[in-house]
């Protein structure tokens, strides 16, 4: 049979065995490119982005905007309805281009919103679902799946190439986006930790994952339009939300609510930052 | 129900060259959960890509290969518009086949 003459390539990583399987591949690929000296801090990062790039193609991402996609149209929830009349800012049910304009002051709701928190009213307000309950699953973990990763991760698609340009006319979100700042600097916790301490620093790694320095403009621009984003480590979807509230948790901050105001503000805060970059998530990271 | 997978077959040259994105938690079996407790093994067992009747791929599988794979073969004899059918078992006995047509 012709089964002999197949090529064949398995991509892929799993949480299990991601840390070996990243450091085998990030030496692979270093010592495959520079053999005979040293590797810099630049050699590496750009080592980083070969991989990242390997795994782009054919993300396993896709598997969430599929998902996503059929969420966002599916009849849902005690209302039996689907998230079509969802108003994302752009009008109900105009998702392209949604994403390039969030967080934003939603008049209907009376507040600033992400992308996250505006999915939880429409779940709520529309398909009926219970806003507590809704939090409780708003991160995936194996077989318990997020509707939020998968919806994100679909309307980041539908946004792909877009500028980035969150709105910051109405007061509100002026006041948004100055709280996340502020808040961007608080130290505490028992770590007296700050989101500076890791991220207000150019060129810092933390093992292989580069820190970005999230207040200068360009740096904010590279990270954030790849959010949501495969997390190949944890063979996740990852939203912007989520990783607020892992780098609450990684701060040892008190839990950080799915859709607060303070998750608003940080989340204002970075991708103002990152204005005028185009969108290209969901991406792939670590 | 599993998801369904995503599969582009392209002809490059002489051959035909297959992508297939599963979406799958490919358990080992050797992972414990919060609890201390082992997760069962659960992961896809046998690949098979046919076209026209005719075998094209097969693959047995063991609990080394990743949550949500990626494979990528390519084969011989295969025409624009070529129907082609990609099909996993898994070890609780669950399967799924997904199509697709070659393209350009």
């Amino acid at each position: 049979m012709p089964e002999a003459g197949c090529r064949v390539a398995v991509i892929g990583a799993s949480a299990r065995r991601v840390a070996r399987a990243l450091v085998i591949a990030g030496i692979g690929l270093v010592t495959a490119s520079a053999p005979a000296r040293a590797q810099s801090p630049q050699d590496t990062a750009r080592e980083i982005e070969r991989y990242r790039e390997a795994v782009a193609d054919s993300s396993p991402g896709e598997l969430w905007e599929i998902r996503g996609e059929d969420l966002w149209k599916t009849r849902r929830g005690p209302n039996k309805v689907s998230l079509e009349q969802c108003d994302l800012g752009e009008g109900p049910g105009v998702v392209a281009g949604a994403l390039a304009r969030l967080p934003r002051w939603f008049a209907d709701a009376g507040r600033v919103m992400d992308l996250e928190t505006r999915l939880l009213h429409c779940m709520v307000t529309l398909q009926g679902f219970e806003a507590a309950a809704l939090q409780r699953q708003a991160f995936g973990s194996g077989e318990q799946r997020s509707d939020f990763e998968a919806l994100s991760a679909w309307i980041a698609a539908e946004s792909r190439g877009r500028t980035l340009v969150p709105p910051l006319d109405h007061p509100a979100e002026q006041a948004a986006w100055r709280l996340g700042r502020e808040l961007f600097f608080v130290r505490g916790g028992t770590h007296d930790f700050a989101c500076t301490t890791c991220h207000a620093q150019s060129g810092r790694r933390i093992r292989l994952q580069e820190l970005p320095n999230l207040s200068r403009p360009e740096e904010a621009r590279r990270v954030l339009v790849t959010w949501p984003a495969y997390r190949v480590s944890q063979g996740e979807m990852r939203t912007l939300q989520w990783r607020m509230n892992d780098c609450f948790r990684q701060q040892r901050f008190p839990d950080l609510v799915f859709g607060s105001d303070v998750s608003v503000a940080l989340l204002s805060y970075l991708l103002n930052n990152a204005r005028g970059a185009a969108l290209a998530g969901p991406g792939v990271r670590r | 129900m599993a998801d369904p997978m995503r599969i582009r077959a392209r002809i490059e040259g002489d051959q035909c060259v297959v992508r297939v994105l599963i979406g799958h938690e490919m358990e080992t079996g050797q992972r414990r959960d919060a609890t201390g407790r082992l997760v069962p093994a659960w992961f896809i067992q046998r690949v098979t890509a046919t076209t026209g009747g005719r075998v094209v791929f097969s693959a047995s599988w063991g609990p080394a290969v990743s949550k949500n794979p990626v494979i990528q073969f390519s084969y011989a004899g295969a025409r624009v518009g070529d129907r082609l059918q990609v099909t996993w078992v898994d070890t609780r006995g669950d399967r799924r086949t997904d199509e697709a047509v070659v393209s350009a």
